[in-house]
């Protein structure tokens, strides 16, 4: 009997699950993002350094905003680069 | 009373007095202002995420303070403008979840399980070892206490 890892899918059976995205600050109740701690900033930045948009984070615009100005304060204290290749 | 956070990166190739004495001159010139301080923070000699005028590393420094009136931030801006020794500098005015989170922050309460438990064991070590006699940790090594901090670490 096969079992469901040894399956091979023509097609990603997860595509079509309802997963939500949420605002984590919201979520979990963060009021005050840190622009010291690079490796949380880390998660919303992409490999070039790039602050990621709000249709990928999930956050909500208040704290979309907020993120964005920790982000750029930490790039200002050269915490976080402008511009790199394969930051992660 | 406004709440202020003021971050500087004094140039690494300075001599560690030098370092010094340049963080103490800002602080004292907070303290001379009717500030007061909450916290002196050092964050210490970091890698720069790019180069500012050809320096790869500098010493970062982070002050948190009061301040009756917010017109003495532009004198305290001018200052570290003018300083050669200062790389960079920025100041942020925080709002009262900033002052909590710097709070929590100077008391452990925030990040993950793993190092609040390390920080808790940090503590317990420091403590056994000071309530411990001196003669127990002197034979051992030359500098017991690096690698102990090492170890726990890993």
């Amino acid at each position: 009997m096969a079992s469901r890892d040894d399956i091979k899918f023509l097609s990603n059976p997860n595509i079509g699950s309802d997963r939500r995205k949420y605002c984590r600050f919201k979520k979990f109740g963060i009021k005050h993002i840190d622009y010291k701690d690079p490796v949380f900033l880390l998660q919303f930045i992409n490999e070039q350094g790039k602050i990621l948009p709000r249709r990928i984070t999930g956050n909500s615009l208040k704290y979309q905003r907020k993120m964005a100005t920790a982000v750029k304060r930490a790039r200002h204290l050269a915490i976080l680069p402008y511009v790199t290749d394969l930051l992660k | 009373m406004r709440n202020y956070e003021v971050n500087f990166i004094v140039d690494s190739v300075l001599s560690g007095d030098e370092i010094n004495a340049t963080a103490q001159t800002y602080f004292d010139m907070l303290t001379s202002n009717e500030c007061t301080i909450v916290d002196k923070g050092e964050m210490g000699l970091r890698q720069l995420a790019y180069p500012i005028k050809g320096r790869t590393t500098g010493v970062y420094f982070c002050t948190e303070f009061q301040v009756p009136s917010g017109a003495f931030l532009a004198q305290l801006e001018l200052a570290l403008r003018r300083d050669e020794r200062i790389m960079r500098f920025l100041s942020v005015k925080l709002d009262k979840f900033g002052v909590k989170y710097n709070d929590d922050k100077r008391n452990g309460l925030i990040g993950k399980k793993k190092d609040k438990v390390k920080a808790e064991i940090k503590k317990e070590v420091a403590a056994e070892k000071k309530a411990a006699p001196k003669k127990e940790a002197a034979p051992a090594k030359p500098a017991p206490a690096p690698v102990a901090k090492a170890e726990e670490e890993e």
